[in-house]
Protein backbone atom coordinates (compact mmCIF):
# COMPACT_ATOMS: atom_id res chain seq x y z
CA UNK A 1 0.00 0.00 0.00
CA UNK A 2 1.60 3.97 -1.25
CA UNK A 3 0.81 5.81 1.73
CA UNK A 4 0.11 9.79 0.57
CA UNK A 5 -0.05 12.71 2.45
CA UNK A 6 -2.42 15.63 1.14
CA UNK A 7 -1.10 18.87 2.45
CA UNK A 8 -3.19 21.71 1.53
CA UNK A 9 -5.12 24.32 3.91
CA UNK A 10 -8.54 23.86 1.87
CA UNK A 11 -10.72 21.10 3.26
CA UNK A 12 -12.51 20.62 -0.16
CA UNK A 13 -9.36 20.14 -2.27
CA UNK A 14 -8.02 17.68 0.36
CA UNK A 15 -11.23 16.02 -0.18
CA UNK A 16 -10.56 15.82 -4.14
CA UNK A 17 -7.31 14.96 -4.06
CA UNK A 18 -8.16 12.01 -1.56
CA UNK A 19 -11.16 10.34 -3.74
CA UNK A 20 -8.95 10.40 -6.45
CA UNK A 21 -6.00 8.77 -4.49
CA UNK A 22 -7.93 6.07 -2.95
CA UNK A 23 -9.38 5.51 -6.15
CA UNK A 24 -6.01 4.37 -6.82
CA UNK A 25 -6.01 2.13 -3.73
CA UNK A 26 -3.37 5.12 -2.24
CA UNK A 27 -3.74 5.17 1.80
CA UNK A 28 -4.23 8.81 2.51
CA UNK A 29 -3.74 11.29 5.54
CA UNK A 30 -4.33 14.93 5.55
CA UNK A 31 -2.63 18.02 7.28
CA UNK A 32 -3.86 21.95 6.96
CA UNK A 33 -0.61 23.40 6.51
CA UNK A 34 3.21 22.82 6.49
CA UNK A 35 3.77 22.65 10.46
CA UNK A 36 0.46 19.86 9.95
CA UNK A 37 2.19 18.05 7.75
CA UNK A 38 5.74 18.19 8.96
CA UNK A 39 4.24 16.56 12.43
CA UNK A 40 2.50 14.06 10.88
CA UNK A 41 5.98 13.17 8.76
CA UNK A 42 7.99 13.09 12.16
CA UNK A 43 5.36 10.34 13.04
CA UNK A 44 5.15 9.01 9.88
CA UNK A 45 6.81 9.13 6.71
CA UNK A 46 4.93 8.82 3.69
CA UNK A 47 5.80 8.06 0.00
CA UNK A 48 4.46 10.77 -1.58
CA UNK A 49 3.49 13.99 -0.19
CA UNK A 50 0.71 16.01 -2.55
CA UNK A 51 1.84 19.81 -1.21
CA UNK A 52 -0.13 22.84 -1.57
CA UNK A 53 1.92 26.07 -1.80
CA UNK A 54 0.41 29.05 -0.15
CA UNK A 55 -0.82 27.58 3.46
CA UNK A 56 -0.85 29.83 6.87
CA UNK A 57 2.24 28.89 9.28
CA UNK A 58 4.35 27.29 6.66
CA UNK A 59 4.14 27.17 3.23
CA UNK A 60 4.68 24.37 0.91
CA UNK A 61 8.22 25.89 -0.04
CA UNK A 62 9.31 26.38 3.72
CA UNK A 63 8.16 22.36 4.57
CA UNK A 64 9.87 21.12 1.75
CA UNK A 65 13.63 22.43 2.53
CA UNK A 66 12.63 21.56 6.21
CA UNK A 67 11.75 18.32 5.54
CA UNK A 68 14.52 17.81 2.97
CA UNK A 69 16.98 18.40 6.16
CA UNK A 70 15.32 15.54 8.13
CA UNK A 71 17.05 12.07 8.42
CA UNK A 72 14.75 9.59 5.97
CA UNK A 73 13.33 13.62 4.64
CA UNK A 74 14.49 12.90 1.52
CA UNK A 75 12.48 9.85 0.68
CA UNK A 76 8.96 10.70 -0.15
CA UNK A 77 8.54 11.77 -3.41
CA UNK A 78 6.92 15.79 -3.36
CA UNK A 79 4.49 16.92 -5.64
CA UNK A 80 3.25 20.52 -5.69
CA UNK A 81 -0.15 21.16 -6.41
CA UNK A 82 -1.15 24.80 -6.62
CA UNK A 83 -2.09 28.28 -8.26
CA UNK A 84 1.17 29.09 -8.65
CA UNK A 85 2.09 28.52 -12.71
CA UNK A 86 4.74 30.84 -14.02
CA UNK A 87 8.57 28.82 -14.68
CA UNK A 88 10.52 30.74 -12.21
CA UNK A 89 8.11 29.18 -9.16
CA UNK A 90 8.02 25.89 -10.71
CA UNK A 91 12.18 26.48 -10.73
CA UNK A 92 12.02 27.44 -6.86
CA UNK A 93 9.89 24.55 -6.23
CA UNK A 94 12.24 22.10 -7.66
CA UNK A 95 15.05 23.59 -6.23
CA UNK A 96 13.72 23.53 -2.92
CA UNK A 97 13.25 19.62 -3.37
CA UNK A 98 10.23 19.02 -5.17
CA UNK A 99 9.83 16.30 -7.96
CA UNK A 100 6.80 17.17 -9.76
CA UNK A 101 4.70 20.32 -10.18
CA UNK A 102 0.66 20.67 -10.53
CA UNK A 103 -0.91 23.96 -12.01
CA UNK A 104 -4.37 24.12 -10.47
CA UNK A 105 -6.89 23.19 -12.05
CA UNK A 106 -6.21 19.19 -12.10
CA UNK A 107 -8.14 16.50 -12.31
CA UNK A 108 -7.68 12.72 -11.96
CA UNK A 109 -5.32 11.72 -15.39
CA UNK A 110 -3.43 14.50 -14.30
CA UNK A 111 -2.58 13.55 -10.55
CA UNK A 112 -2.27 9.97 -12.25
CA UNK A 113 0.72 10.97 -14.90
CA UNK A 114 3.10 12.74 -11.85
CA UNK A 115 2.17 9.68 -9.51
CA UNK A 116 3.40 8.13 -12.79
CA UNK A 117 6.61 10.55 -13.48
CA UNK A 118 7.68 10.22 -9.50
CA UNK A 119 7.75 6.29 -10.08
CA UNK A 120 4.43 5.71 -7.60
CA UNK A 121 2.46 4.61 -10.43
CA UNK A 122 2.45 2.10 -13.03
CA UNK A 123 1.28 3.08 -16.66
CA UNK B 1 -32.70 10.92 -37.09
CA UNK B 2 -33.42 9.07 -40.47
CA UNK B 3 -31.60 6.30 -41.17
CA UNK B 4 -30.57 7.69 -44.88
CA UNK B 5 -29.21 10.51 -43.39
CA UNK B 6 -26.50 8.08 -41.15
CA UNK B 7 -25.96 6.61 -44.36
CA UNK B 8 -24.96 9.58 -46.19
CA UNK B 9 -22.80 10.21 -43.71
CA UNK B 10 -21.27 6.45 -43.11
CA UNK B 11 -20.41 5.97 -46.79
CA UNK B 12 -19.65 9.90 -47.62
CA UNK B 13 -16.28 9.16 -44.30
CA UNK B 14 -15.72 5.77 -45.51
CA UNK B 15 -14.84 6.88 -48.62
CA UNK B 16 -13.25 10.41 -48.00
CA UNK B 17 -11.03 9.04 -44.95
CA UNK B 18 -11.55 4.97 -44.47
CA UNK B 19 -13.44 5.94 -41.05
CA UNK B 20 -16.19 3.67 -40.27
CA UNK B 21 -18.92 5.18 -38.63
CA UNK B 22 -20.75 2.50 -36.31
CA UNK B 23 -24.26 3.27 -35.40
CA UNK B 24 -23.58 3.67 -31.80
CA UNK B 25 -21.68 7.07 -32.80
CA UNK B 26 -24.82 8.20 -34.65
CA UNK B 27 -24.90 10.87 -31.78
CA UNK B 28 -21.93 12.61 -33.33
CA UNK B 29 -23.89 13.52 -36.57
CA UNK B 30 -26.00 15.48 -34.88
CA UNK B 31 -23.09 17.09 -32.15
CA UNK B 32 -20.41 17.59 -34.91
CA UNK B 33 -22.06 18.81 -37.77
CA UNK B 34 -24.61 21.17 -37.09
CA UNK B 35 -22.59 23.63 -36.51
CA UNK B 36 -20.65 23.09 -40.12
CA UNK B 37 -24.25 23.10 -41.25
CA UNK B 38 -24.67 26.69 -39.53
CA UNK B 39 -21.39 27.67 -40.33
CA UNK B 40 -22.14 26.85 -44.52
CA UNK B 41 -25.15 29.18 -44.12
CA UNK B 42 -27.88 25.67 -44.15
CA UNK B 43 -31.13 25.91 -42.64
CA UNK B 44 -31.38 22.92 -41.08
CA UNK B 45 -28.37 19.44 -40.80
CA UNK B 46 -31.04 17.39 -43.15
CA UNK B 47 -30.57 20.38 -45.78
CA UNK B 48 -26.63 19.87 -45.91
CA UNK B 49 -27.62 16.21 -45.68
CA UNK B 50 -29.32 16.94 -49.29
CA UNK B 51 -26.71 18.95 -50.69
CA UNK B 52 -24.00 16.35 -49.85
CA UNK B 53 -26.07 13.89 -51.23
CA UNK B 54 -26.26 15.19 -54.74
CA UNK B 55 -22.87 17.13 -56.11
CA UNK B 56 -21.62 18.48 -53.16
CA UNK B 57 -18.90 21.25 -52.92
CA UNK B 58 -15.49 19.46 -52.23
CA UNK B 59 -14.51 22.12 -49.20
CA UNK B 60 -18.15 21.01 -47.35
CA UNK B 61 -17.03 17.48 -47.60
CA UNK B 62 -13.87 18.80 -46.19
CA UNK B 63 -15.21 20.64 -43.79
CA UNK B 64 -17.85 17.68 -42.54
CA UNK B 65 -14.98 14.90 -42.70
CA UNK B 66 -12.62 17.07 -40.80
CA UNK B 67 -15.78 17.84 -38.25
CA UNK B 68 -15.78 14.18 -37.32
CA UNK B 69 -12.04 13.13 -36.95
CA UNK B 70 -11.05 12.30 -33.03
CA UNK B 71 -8.45 14.11 -31.47
CA UNK B 72 -7.79 12.45 -28.73
CA UNK B 73 -4.05 12.81 -27.83
CA UNK B 74 -1.57 13.88 -25.20
CA UNK B 75 2.14 14.10 -24.77
CA UNK B 76 4.01 10.36 -23.82
CA UNK B 77 0.29 9.20 -24.22
CA UNK B 78 0.59 5.92 -22.64
CA UNK B 79 3.70 6.05 -21.70
CA UNK B 80 5.39 2.61 -22.33
CA UNK B 81 5.89 2.97 -26.17
CA UNK B 82 7.95 6.48 -25.47
CA UNK B 83 10.19 4.55 -22.80
CA UNK B 84 11.14 1.59 -25.24
CA UNK B 85 11.44 3.75 -27.95
CA UNK B 86 14.12 5.91 -25.41
CA UNK B 87 15.25 2.54 -24.04
CA UNK B 88 15.33 -0.12 -26.68
CA UNK B 89 14.16 1.14 -30.35
CA UNK B 90 16.39 4.29 -30.98
CA UNK B 91 19.78 2.54 -29.60
CA UNK B 92 18.99 -0.24 -31.75
CA UNK B 93 18.54 2.07 -34.39
CA UNK B 94 21.59 4.26 -33.94
CA UNK B 95 23.62 1.04 -33.86
CA UNK B 96 22.09 -0.17 -37.25
CA UNK B 97 22.14 3.06 -39.44
CA UNK B 98 25.55 3.65 -37.95
CA UNK B 99 27.28 4.78 -41.34
CA UNK B 100 23.96 6.64 -42.85
CA UNK B 101 23.53 8.86 -39.76
CA UNK B 102 20.17 9.17 -41.01
CA UNK B 103 16.70 8.51 -39.36
CA UNK B 104 13.00 8.88 -40.73
CA UNK B 105 10.23 8.57 -38.36
CA UNK B 106 6.69 9.45 -39.97
CA UNK B 107 3.72 10.15 -36.94
CA UNK B 108 0.65 9.04 -39.35
CA UNK B 109 -2.43 10.65 -37.61
CA UNK B 110 -0.47 13.27 -35.37
CA UNK B 111 -3.23 15.39 -34.43
CA UNK B 112 -1.97 18.17 -32.82
CA UNK B 113 1.54 17.27 -32.72
CA UNK B 114 2.29 16.14 -28.73
CA UNK B 115 3.01 12.79 -30.62
CA UNK B 116 5.81 14.06 -32.83
CA UNK B 117 6.70 16.65 -30.18
CA UNK B 118 7.36 13.98 -27.57
CA UNK B 119 9.79 12.32 -30.10
CA UNK B 120 11.33 15.17 -30.58
CA UNK B 121 12.35 15.44 -26.77
CA UNK B 122 13.48 12.11 -26.57
CA UNK B 123 15.53 13.06 -30.00
CA UNK B 124 16.56 16.13 -28.48
CA UNK B 125 18.11 14.28 -25.00
CA UNK B 126 19.92 12.26 -27.10
CA UNK B 127 21.82 15.02 -28.81
CA UNK B 128 25.57 14.12 -28.15
CA UNK B 129 24.66 10.36 -29.53
CA UNK B 130 22.95 11.90 -32.79
CA UNK B 131 25.55 14.85 -33.89
CA UNK B 132 25.89 15.11 -37.10
CA UNK B 133 22.70 12.66 -37.92
CA UNK B 134 20.20 13.88 -40.31
CA UNK B 135 16.49 13.80 -38.13
CA UNK B 136 13.62 14.28 -40.28
CA UNK B 137 9.86 13.26 -38.06
CA UNK B 138 7.00 14.02 -40.31
CA UNK B 139 3.54 14.53 -38.79
CA UNK B 140 0.58 14.01 -40.97
CA UNK B 141 -2.91 14.01 -40.29
CA UNK B 142 -6.04 14.92 -42.27
CA UNK B 143 -7.32 17.56 -40.40
CA UNK B 144 -6.04 20.84 -41.62
CA UNK B 145 -7.16 22.83 -38.86
CA UNK B 146 -5.29 20.37 -36.33
CA UNK B 147 -2.32 20.55 -38.34
CA UNK B 148 -2.13 24.20 -37.79
CA UNK B 149 -2.57 23.36 -34.39
CA UNK B 150 0.72 20.94 -33.91
CA UNK B 151 2.21 23.71 -36.45
CA UNK B 152 1.69 26.65 -34.18
CA UNK B 153 3.16 24.44 -30.96
CA UNK B 154 1.52 26.07 -28.43
CA UNK B 155 -0.39 24.32 -25.34
CA UNK B 156 -2.45 25.06 -22.69
CA UNK B 157 -1.45 24.52 -19.08
CA UNK B 158 -3.82 21.60 -18.86
CA UNK B 159 -1.95 20.10 -22.34
CA UNK B 160 1.30 20.12 -20.76
CA UNK B 161 0.35 18.32 -17.79
CA UNK B 162 -0.97 15.15 -19.12
CA UNK B 163 2.40 12.81 -19.52
CA UNK B 164 4.80 15.56 -19.57
CA UNK B 165 7.53 15.45 -16.55
CA UNK B 166 8.01 18.75 -15.23
CA UNK B 167 11.08 18.83 -16.16
CA UNK B 168 10.65 17.89 -19.44
CA UNK B 169 8.15 20.75 -19.62
CA UNK B 170 11.16 23.32 -18.61
CA UNK B 171 13.73 22.01 -20.80
CA UNK B 172 11.31 21.51 -23.90
CA UNK B 173 9.24 24.71 -23.56
CA UNK B 174 8.61 28.43 -23.76
CA UNK B 175 5.91 29.74 -21.49
CA UNK B 176 4.16 32.90 -23.04
CA UNK B 177 1.40 33.87 -19.82
CA UNK B 178 -0.49 30.61 -18.85
CA UNK B 179 0.41 28.84 -22.29
CA UNK B 180 3.90 27.08 -23.40
CA UNK B 181 5.34 26.55 -26.87
CA UNK B 182 7.36 24.06 -27.92
CA UNK B 183 11.23 25.09 -28.46
CA UNK B 184 12.54 25.90 -31.84
CA UNK B 185 15.50 23.66 -31.28
CA UNK B 186 13.56 21.15 -29.84
CA UNK B 187 10.90 21.14 -33.03
CA UNK B 188 13.46 21.41 -35.54
CA UNK B 189 12.91 18.01 -37.27
CA UNK B 190 9.24 17.97 -37.47
CA UNK B 191 7.39 19.13 -39.97
CA UNK B 192 3.74 18.89 -40.51
CA UNK B 193 1.52 17.74 -43.36
CA UNK B 194 -1.57 16.78 -44.85
CA UNK B 195 -2.05 13.54 -45.83
CA UNK B 196 -5.09 10.61 -45.96
CA UNK B 197 -4.10 7.61 -45.40
CA UNK B 198 -6.14 6.37 -47.98
CA UNK B 199 -3.73 8.20 -50.99
CA UNK B 200 -0.53 6.51 -52.37
CA UNK B 201 2.05 6.48 -49.50
CA UNK B 202 5.14 6.10 -52.00
CA UNK B 203 5.63 9.67 -52.31
CA UNK B 204 6.34 10.34 -48.49
CA UNK B 205 9.08 7.54 -48.64
CA UNK B 206 10.64 4.96 -46.95
CA UNK B 207 10.66 5.10 -42.72
CA UNK B 208 13.28 4.32 -40.17
CA UNK B 209 10.14 4.13 -37.52
CA UNK B 210 6.18 4.45 -38.17
CA UNK B 211 3.88 5.79 -35.73
CA UNK B 212 0.20 4.88 -36.98
CA UNK B 213 -1.70 4.86 -33.07
CA UNK B 214 -5.75 4.69 -32.30
CA UNK B 215 -6.21 5.74 -36.13
CA UNK B 216 -6.79 2.23 -37.59
CA UNK B 217 -9.10 0.91 -34.96
CA UNK B 218 -11.36 3.29 -36.67
CA UNK B 219 -11.32 1.61 -39.91
CA UNK B 220 -13.16 -1.50 -40.96
CA UNK B 221 -11.36 -4.79 -40.93
CA UNK B 222 -10.57 -4.88 -44.70
CA UNK B 223 -9.42 -1.33 -44.87
CA UNK B 224 -6.94 -1.76 -41.67
CA UNK B 225 -5.59 -4.70 -43.18
CA UNK B 226 -4.61 -2.75 -46.34
CA UNK B 227 -3.60 0.01 -44.93
CA UNK B 228 -1.21 -2.40 -42.37
CA UNK B 229 0.26 -3.69 -45.41
CA UNK B 230 0.65 -0.14 -47.00
CA UNK B 231 2.48 0.85 -43.82
CA UNK B 232 4.75 -1.65 -43.75
CA UNK B 233 5.64 -1.30 -47.73
CA UNK B 234 7.11 2.03 -46.75
CA UNK B 235 9.08 0.45 -43.46
CA UNK B 236 13.05 0.67 -44.36
CA UNK B 237 14.40 -2.72 -43.69
CA UNK B 238 14.63 -3.14 -40.09
CA UNK B 239 12.14 -0.68 -39.23
CA UNK B 240 9.58 -0.46 -36.34
CA UNK B 241 5.62 -0.02 -36.42
CA UNK B 242 4.16 1.19 -33.37
CA UNK B 243 0.23 1.10 -33.06
CA UNK B 244 -1.67 1.84 -30.68
CA UNK B 245 -2.18 0.10 -27.61
CA UNK B 246 -5.60 -2.09 -28.34
CA UNK B 247 -4.52 -2.23 -31.89
CA UNK B 248 -2.69 -5.50 -33.26
CA UNK B 249 -0.50 -5.75 -36.27
CA UNK B 250 -1.42 -8.72 -38.08
CA UNK B 251 1.59 -10.07 -40.29
CA UNK B 252 3.79 -8.00 -38.15
CA UNK B 253 6.28 -10.22 -35.49
CA UNK B 254 6.54 -8.24 -32.07
CA UNK B 255 9.07 -9.24 -29.84
CA UNK B 256 9.65 -9.10 -26.34
CA UNK B 257 12.33 -6.65 -26.64
CA UNK B 258 11.00 -4.03 -28.38
CA UNK B 259 7.24 -4.75 -27.25
CA UNK B 260 4.95 -2.48 -28.05
CA UNK B 261 6.95 -1.95 -31.39
CA UNK B 262 6.73 -3.93 -34.52
CA UNK B 263 9.03 -5.33 -36.93
CA UNK B 264 7.80 -6.49 -40.12
CA UNK B 265 7.62 -11.23 -39.92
Amino acid sequence: MTHCLIVDDSRVVRKVVRRILEDLKFECKEAEDGEDALKSCQHQMPDVIILDWNMPHMNGIEFTKTLRSLSEGGIPKIIFCTVEYERAKIEEALASGADEFIMKPFDGPIIQSKLHHVGMLES
Amino acid sequence: MRINEFDVYADLLKEKSGLTLTPDKSYMIESRLSPVATQWGFATLEAMTVALNGIPDPALIKDVVEAMMTHETSFFRDFTPFEVLQDKVLPALIKERKDQKALRIWCAGCASGQEPYSIAMILSEMQKKLKGWHIDILATDIDHRILEDGERGVYTQSDVQYGLPVRRLLDCFDQTDKNWVIRDDVRAPVRFQYFNLLDSMAPLGEFDIIFCRNVLLYFDKKTRAKTLQRLQAQLAPGGFLCLGRDEEAEGFAQTKTYAPFYRPG
